[in-house]
Protein backbone atom coordinates (compact mmCIF):
# COMPACT_ATOMS: atom_id res chain seq x y z
CA UNK A 1 0.00 0.00 0.00
CA UNK A 2 2.68 2.42 1.09
CA UNK A 3 4.89 1.62 -1.85
CA UNK A 4 2.13 2.30 -4.32
CA UNK A 5 1.36 5.61 -2.62
CA UNK A 6 5.05 6.52 -2.69
CA UNK A 7 5.26 5.61 -6.36
CA UNK A 8 2.12 7.58 -7.05
CA UNK A 9 3.47 10.53 -5.10
CA UNK A 10 6.39 10.80 -7.52
CA UNK A 11 3.94 11.88 -10.17
CA UNK A 12 1.68 14.12 -8.09
CA UNK A 13 2.02 17.85 -7.51
CA UNK A 14 4.34 18.80 -4.67
CA UNK A 15 2.97 20.47 -1.53
CA UNK A 16 6.17 22.48 -0.95
CA UNK A 17 5.59 26.16 -0.20
CA UNK A 18 7.98 28.98 -1.23
CA UNK A 19 9.09 29.28 2.42
CA UNK A 20 10.33 25.68 2.30
CA UNK A 21 12.54 26.53 -0.65
CA UNK A 22 13.80 29.62 1.14
CA UNK A 23 14.79 27.38 4.05
CA UNK A 24 16.92 25.34 1.64
CA UNK A 25 19.11 28.43 1.22
CA UNK A 26 20.24 28.21 4.87
CA UNK A 27 19.31 31.83 5.72
CA UNK A 28 21.42 31.78 8.89
CA UNK A 29 24.61 30.96 6.98
CA UNK A 30 23.59 33.42 4.26
CA UNK A 31 23.48 36.24 6.82
CA UNK A 32 27.13 35.69 7.71
CA UNK A 33 28.09 35.38 4.04
CA UNK A 34 26.32 38.64 3.17
CA UNK A 35 27.88 40.42 6.10
CA UNK A 36 31.46 39.37 5.30
CA UNK A 37 30.97 39.98 1.57
CA UNK A 38 29.75 43.52 2.30
CA UNK A 39 32.87 44.08 4.41
CA UNK A 40 35.13 42.99 1.54
CA UNK A 41 33.21 45.19 -0.87
CA UNK A 42 33.17 48.25 1.38
CA UNK A 43 36.83 48.29 2.38
CA UNK A 44 38.16 47.49 -1.10
CA UNK A 45 39.84 50.48 -2.76
CA UNK A 46 37.92 51.86 -5.71
CA UNK A 47 34.49 53.06 -6.74
CA UNK A 48 31.39 51.04 -7.43
CA UNK A 49 27.87 52.23 -8.23
CA UNK A 50 25.70 51.52 -5.14
CA UNK A 51 23.09 49.74 -7.27
CA UNK A 52 25.73 47.44 -8.73
CA UNK A 53 27.12 46.85 -5.24
CA UNK A 54 23.66 45.88 -4.00
CA UNK A 55 23.03 43.50 -6.88
CA UNK A 56 26.49 41.94 -6.46
CA UNK A 57 25.81 41.27 -2.78
CA UNK A 58 22.46 39.72 -3.74
CA UNK A 59 24.25 37.45 -6.24
CA UNK A 60 26.79 36.36 -3.62
CA UNK A 61 23.97 35.69 -1.12
CA UNK A 62 21.97 33.64 -3.61
CA UNK A 63 25.08 31.75 -4.73
CA UNK A 64 25.81 30.89 -1.10
CA UNK A 65 22.18 29.87 -0.64
CA UNK A 66 22.37 27.67 -3.73
CA UNK A 67 25.36 25.84 -2.29
CA UNK A 68 23.32 25.35 0.91
CA UNK A 69 20.51 23.77 -1.13
CA UNK A 70 23.00 21.46 -2.88
CA UNK A 71 24.44 20.53 0.51
CA UNK A 72 20.96 19.70 1.84
CA UNK A 73 20.27 17.63 -1.28
CA UNK A 74 23.40 15.55 -0.78
CA UNK A 75 23.21 15.30 3.02
CA UNK A 76 19.49 14.54 3.38
CA UNK A 77 20.23 11.01 4.62
CA UNK A 78 22.32 12.15 7.58
CA UNK A 79 20.21 15.27 8.18
CA UNK A 80 17.25 12.98 8.89
CA UNK A 81 19.14 11.32 11.76
CA UNK A 82 20.72 14.32 13.51
CA UNK A 83 18.44 16.25 15.91
CA UNK A 84 19.91 19.59 14.79
CA UNK A 85 18.98 19.00 11.14
CA UNK A 86 16.00 16.62 11.23
CA UNK A 87 13.49 19.44 10.67
CA UNK A 88 15.12 20.65 7.44
CA UNK A 89 12.83 20.68 4.37
CA UNK A 90 14.03 17.40 2.82
CA UNK A 91 14.14 15.11 5.88
CA UNK A 92 10.81 16.50 7.10
CA UNK A 93 9.27 15.62 3.74
CA UNK A 94 8.32 19.13 2.59
CA UNK A 95 10.68 19.22 -0.41
CA UNK A 96 11.93 16.26 -2.43
CA UNK A 97 15.63 15.64 -3.09
CA UNK A 98 15.33 16.19 -6.83
CA UNK A 99 13.51 19.50 -6.28
CA UNK A 100 16.31 20.69 -4.01
CA UNK A 101 18.96 19.63 -6.54
CA UNK A 102 17.31 21.47 -9.43
CA UNK A 103 16.67 24.51 -7.23
CA UNK A 104 20.34 24.62 -6.18
CA UNK A 105 21.65 24.21 -9.72
CA UNK A 106 19.34 26.84 -11.22
CA UNK A 107 20.17 29.40 -8.54
CA UNK A 108 23.90 28.64 -8.89
CA UNK A 109 23.76 29.31 -12.62
CA UNK A 110 21.78 32.55 -12.35
CA UNK A 111 23.82 33.98 -9.46
CA UNK A 112 27.15 33.27 -11.20
CA UNK A 113 25.95 34.52 -14.58
CA UNK A 114 24.45 37.72 -13.15
CA UNK A 115 27.54 38.50 -11.07
CA UNK A 116 29.73 37.98 -14.13
CA UNK A 117 27.66 40.33 -16.26
CA UNK A 118 27.10 42.97 -13.56
CA UNK A 119 30.51 43.03 -11.84
CA UNK A 120 33.31 41.01 -13.47
CA UNK A 121 34.10 37.43 -14.37
CA UNK A 122 36.83 37.07 -11.73
CA UNK A 123 34.30 37.52 -8.91
CA UNK A 124 31.83 35.27 -10.78
CA UNK A 125 34.57 32.63 -11.09
CA UNK A 126 35.32 32.90 -7.37
CA UNK A 127 31.61 32.50 -6.59
CA UNK A 128 31.44 29.44 -8.86
CA UNK A 129 34.49 27.97 -7.16
CA UNK A 130 32.95 28.65 -3.71
CA UNK A 131 29.75 26.79 -4.66
CA UNK A 132 31.77 23.92 -6.12
CA UNK A 133 34.02 23.80 -3.07
CA UNK A 134 31.11 23.69 -0.60
CA UNK A 135 28.86 21.31 -2.53
CA UNK A 136 31.44 18.93 -3.99
CA UNK A 137 34.75 19.18 -2.10
CA UNK A 138 33.23 19.65 1.36
CA UNK A 139 29.78 18.00 1.26
CA UNK A 140 30.49 15.09 -1.08
CA UNK A 141 34.09 14.35 -0.25
CA UNK A 142 35.63 15.76 2.93
CA UNK A 143 32.68 15.78 5.32
CA UNK A 144 32.31 12.02 5.48
CA UNK A 145 35.92 11.03 5.03
CA UNK A 146 38.25 13.03 7.29
CA UNK A 147 38.23 14.80 10.67
CA UNK A 148 39.94 17.69 8.87
CA UNK A 149 36.63 18.21 6.99
CA UNK A 150 35.79 21.61 8.40
CA UNK A 151 39.41 22.81 8.37
CA UNK A 152 39.66 22.49 4.58
CA UNK A 153 35.93 22.94 3.98
CA UNK A 154 36.10 26.19 5.93
CA UNK A 155 37.58 27.75 2.81
CA UNK A 156 34.10 27.80 1.28
CA UNK A 157 32.88 30.08 4.05
CA UNK A 158 36.01 32.21 3.81
CA UNK A 159 35.64 33.20 0.15
CA UNK A 160 32.75 35.75 0.38
CA UNK A 161 34.84 38.78 1.54
CA UNK A 162 37.35 37.90 -1.18
CA UNK A 163 34.51 37.90 -3.74
CA UNK A 164 33.28 41.24 -2.39
CA UNK A 165 36.80 42.65 -2.78
CA UNK A 166 37.09 41.23 -6.32
CA UNK A 167 33.74 42.79 -7.30
CA UNK A 168 35.28 46.24 -6.76
CA UNK A 169 38.91 45.71 -7.74
CA UNK A 170 38.68 42.83 -10.23
CA UNK A 171 41.69 41.34 -8.46
CA UNK A 172 42.81 39.08 -5.63
CA UNK A 173 45.29 40.88 -3.41
CA UNK A 174 47.11 40.22 -0.15
CA UNK A 175 44.46 42.25 1.72
CA UNK A 176 41.63 40.06 0.47
CA UNK A 177 43.71 36.98 1.33
CA UNK A 178 43.96 38.28 4.92
CA UNK A 179 40.16 38.60 5.07
CA UNK A 180 39.98 35.04 3.76
CA UNK A 181 42.49 33.88 6.40
CA UNK A 182 40.49 35.39 9.28
CA UNK A 183 37.41 33.26 8.47
CA UNK A 184 39.48 30.24 7.45
CA UNK A 185 41.32 30.11 10.80
CA UNK A 186 38.15 31.04 12.73
CA UNK A 187 36.20 28.06 11.35
CA UNK A 188 37.92 25.14 13.17
CA UNK A 189 37.57 26.50 16.73
CA UNK A 190 34.01 27.61 15.93
CA UNK A 191 32.87 24.23 14.60
CA UNK A 192 34.89 22.09 16.97
CA UNK A 193 33.36 23.92 19.93
CA UNK A 194 29.97 22.92 18.50
CA UNK A 195 31.18 19.39 17.74
CA UNK A 196 32.31 18.97 21.36
CA UNK A 197 28.81 19.32 22.76
CA UNK A 198 27.11 17.75 19.73
CA UNK A 199 29.55 14.87 19.26
CA UNK A 200 26.80 12.29 19.89
CA UNK A 201 24.83 13.66 16.95
CA UNK A 202 27.76 13.44 14.55
CA UNK A 203 28.80 9.99 15.83
CA UNK A 204 25.28 8.63 15.25
CA UNK A 205 25.56 9.32 11.52
CA UNK A 206 29.24 8.39 11.17
CA UNK A 207 30.56 11.88 10.41
CA UNK A 208 34.22 11.88 11.45
CA UNK A 209 34.25 15.11 13.47
CA UNK A 210 37.42 15.77 15.44
CA UNK A 211 36.02 14.85 18.92
CA UNK A 212 34.78 11.48 17.62
CA UNK A 213 38.04 10.61 15.89
CA UNK A 214 40.82 12.18 17.97
CA UNK A 215 38.93 12.55 21.26
CA UNK A 216 37.80 15.57 23.24
CA UNK A 217 41.24 16.33 24.74
CA UNK A 218 42.95 16.52 21.37
CA UNK A 219 40.11 18.69 20.03
CA UNK A 220 40.43 21.05 22.99
CA UNK A 221 44.18 21.34 22.34
CA UNK A 222 43.61 22.10 18.69
CA UNK A 223 40.90 24.66 19.46
CA UNK A 224 43.38 26.51 21.67
CA UNK A 225 46.12 26.32 19.01
CA UNK A 226 43.84 27.73 16.30
CA UNK A 227 42.63 30.47 18.65
CA UNK A 228 46.22 31.53 19.37
CA UNK A 229 46.72 31.76 15.61
CA UNK A 230 43.43 33.58 15.03
CA UNK A 231 44.03 36.47 17.45
CA UNK A 232 47.08 37.90 15.56
CA UNK A 233 45.55 37.19 12.14
CA UNK A 234 42.44 39.09 13.21
CA UNK A 235 44.74 42.03 14.04
CA UNK A 236 46.57 41.89 10.67
CA UNK A 237 44.21 44.23 8.73
CA UNK A 238 45.08 47.05 11.12
CA UNK A 239 48.77 46.15 11.18
CA UNK A 240 48.84 46.19 7.38
CA UNK A 241 47.08 49.54 7.39
CA UNK A 242 43.97 48.90 5.33
CA UNK A 243 41.58 49.45 8.25
CA UNK A 244 41.67 52.05 11.04
CA UNK A 245 42.47 52.26 14.73
CA UNK A 246 38.95 51.38 15.92
CA UNK A 247 39.25 48.02 14.20
CA UNK A 248 42.75 47.61 15.66
CA UNK A 249 41.49 48.09 19.22
CA UNK A 250 38.36 45.95 18.76
CA UNK A 251 40.25 43.10 17.09
CA UNK A 252 42.93 43.12 19.81
CA UNK A 253 40.39 43.03 22.64
CA UNK A 254 38.13 40.44 21.00
CA UNK A 255 41.14 38.36 19.92
CA UNK A 256 42.33 38.24 23.54
CA UNK A 257 38.78 37.35 24.65
CA UNK A 258 38.65 34.56 22.04
CA UNK A 259 41.88 33.09 23.41
CA UNK A 260 40.45 33.36 26.94
CA UNK A 261 37.27 31.49 26.00
CA UNK A 262 39.37 28.88 24.17
CA UNK A 263 41.59 28.58 27.25
CA UNK A 264 38.52 28.01 29.46
CA UNK A 265 37.39 25.37 26.98
CA UNK A 266 40.87 23.80 27.10
CA UNK A 267 40.67 23.68 30.93
CA UNK A 268 37.31 21.93 30.76
CA UNK A 269 37.21 18.30 31.87
CA UNK A 270 37.13 16.17 28.70
CA UNK A 271 34.34 14.05 30.17
CA UNK A 272 32.22 17.09 31.06
CA UNK A 273 28.59 16.31 30.24
CA UNK A 274 27.22 19.87 30.07
CA UNK A 275 30.28 21.45 28.36
CA UNK A 276 29.40 25.01 29.28
CA UNK A 277 32.83 26.43 28.30
CA UNK A 278 32.50 24.90 24.80
CA UNK A 279 29.00 26.37 24.43
CA UNK A 280 30.27 29.77 25.54
CA UNK A 281 33.16 29.61 23.07
CA UNK A 282 30.76 28.67 20.27
CA UNK A 283 28.46 31.61 21.08
CA UNK A 284 31.38 34.02 21.42
CA UNK A 285 32.95 32.88 18.14
CA UNK A 286 29.83 34.05 16.26
CA UNK A 287 29.90 37.40 18.05
CA UNK A 288 33.64 37.69 17.29
CA UNK A 289 33.26 37.37 13.55
CA UNK A 290 30.21 39.65 13.35
CA UNK A 291 31.95 42.28 15.46
CA UNK A 292 35.19 42.20 13.46
CA UNK A 293 33.54 42.56 10.08
CA UNK A 294 30.91 44.93 11.50
CA UNK A 295 33.59 47.33 12.73
CA UNK A 296 35.35 47.09 9.35
CA UNK A 297 32.15 48.18 7.60
CA UNK A 298 31.29 50.92 10.09
CA UNK A 299 34.77 52.38 10.11
CA UNK A 300 34.71 52.91 6.36
CA UNK A 301 31.00 53.58 5.89
CA UNK A 302 30.34 55.87 8.88
CA UNK A 303 32.63 58.80 7.82
CA UNK A 304 31.16 58.68 4.29
CA UNK A 305 27.60 58.72 5.62
CA UNK A 306 28.39 61.54 8.05
CA UNK A 307 30.05 63.56 5.28
CA UNK A 308 27.04 63.04 3.06
CA UNK A 309 24.30 63.91 5.53
CA UNK A 310 25.89 66.38 7.99
CA UNK B 1 8.71 12.21 2.57
CA UNK B 2 7.05 9.05 3.86
CA UNK B 3 5.31 10.90 6.68
CA UNK B 4 3.77 13.41 4.32
CA UNK B 5 2.61 10.68 2.01
CA UNK B 6 1.09 8.75 4.89
CA UNK B 7 -0.63 11.90 6.18
CA UNK B 8 -1.80 12.67 2.66
CA UNK B 9 -3.10 9.15 2.28
CA UNK B 10 -5.11 9.48 5.50
CA UNK B 11 -6.56 12.87 4.57
CA UNK B 12 -9.61 13.16 2.34
CA UNK B 13 -8.65 13.32 -1.37
CA UNK B 14 -10.27 16.75 -1.75
CA UNK B 15 -8.19 18.14 1.13
CA UNK B 16 -5.00 16.83 -0.43
CA UNK B 17 -5.94 18.23 -3.79
CA UNK B 18 -6.74 21.64 -2.32
CA UNK B 19 -3.47 21.65 -0.39
CA UNK B 20 -1.50 20.76 -3.50
CA UNK B 21 -3.27 23.37 -5.59
CA UNK B 22 -2.68 26.04 -2.98
CA UNK B 23 1.03 25.12 -2.78
CA UNK B 24 1.31 25.11 -6.57
CA UNK B 25 -0.30 28.57 -6.79
CA UNK B 26 2.03 29.98 -4.11
CA UNK B 27 5.03 28.56 -5.95
CA UNK B 28 3.84 30.02 -9.25
CA UNK B 29 3.43 33.45 -7.67
CA UNK B 30 6.90 33.20 -6.12
CA UNK B 31 8.48 32.18 -9.46
CA UNK B 32 6.64 35.07 -11.14
CA UNK B 33 8.01 37.52 -8.58
CA UNK B 34 11.54 36.15 -8.99
CA UNK B 35 11.41 36.40 -12.78
CA UNK B 36 10.06 39.96 -12.61
CA UNK B 37 12.76 40.86 -10.08
CA UNK B 38 15.42 39.36 -12.34
CA UNK B 39 14.26 41.44 -15.31
CA UNK B 40 14.15 44.61 -13.19
CA UNK B 41 17.61 43.87 -11.79
CA UNK B 42 19.12 43.51 -15.27
CA UNK B 43 17.31 46.66 -16.46
CA UNK B 44 18.46 48.77 -13.50
CA UNK B 45 21.98 47.33 -13.66
CA UNK B 46 22.24 48.25 -17.34
CA UNK B 47 21.39 51.87 -16.54
CA UNK B 48 23.76 51.92 -13.56
CA UNK B 49 26.60 50.43 -15.61
CA UNK B 50 26.18 52.33 -18.84
CA UNK B 51 24.13 55.39 -17.88
CA UNK B 52 23.56 57.64 -20.87
CA UNK B 53 26.11 55.59 -22.83
CA UNK B 54 23.39 53.01 -23.32
CA UNK B 55 22.38 55.10 -26.32
CA UNK B 56 25.91 55.22 -27.77
CA UNK B 57 26.09 52.32 -30.19
CA UNK B 58 26.39 51.79 -33.92
CA UNK B 59 23.01 51.82 -35.58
Amino acid sequence: MNTSIEKESDFTVSTAMPADYFELLKPGVMRLVVFTAIAGLVIAPGQLHPVLALISILCIAIGAGASGALNMWYDSDIDAVMTRTAKRPIPSGRVSRSEALVFGLVLSFFSIFTLGVIANWLSAGLLAFTIFFYAVVYSMWLKRSTPQNIVIGGAAGAFPPMIGWAVVTNSVTIESLVLFAIIFIWTPPHFWALALFKSGDYASVGIPMMPNVAGNRSTQNQILAYSLLLAPIGFLPYWMGFVGLTYGVVSAVLGAAFVWFAFRCWQMDSDDKIMKPAKRLFAFSILYLFALFGVMILEVAAPNLIARFV
Amino acid sequence: MNETVKKDAMAAPDDVDAKRKKAQRSRNVAIGFCLAAFVIILYVATWAKLGANVMVRPL
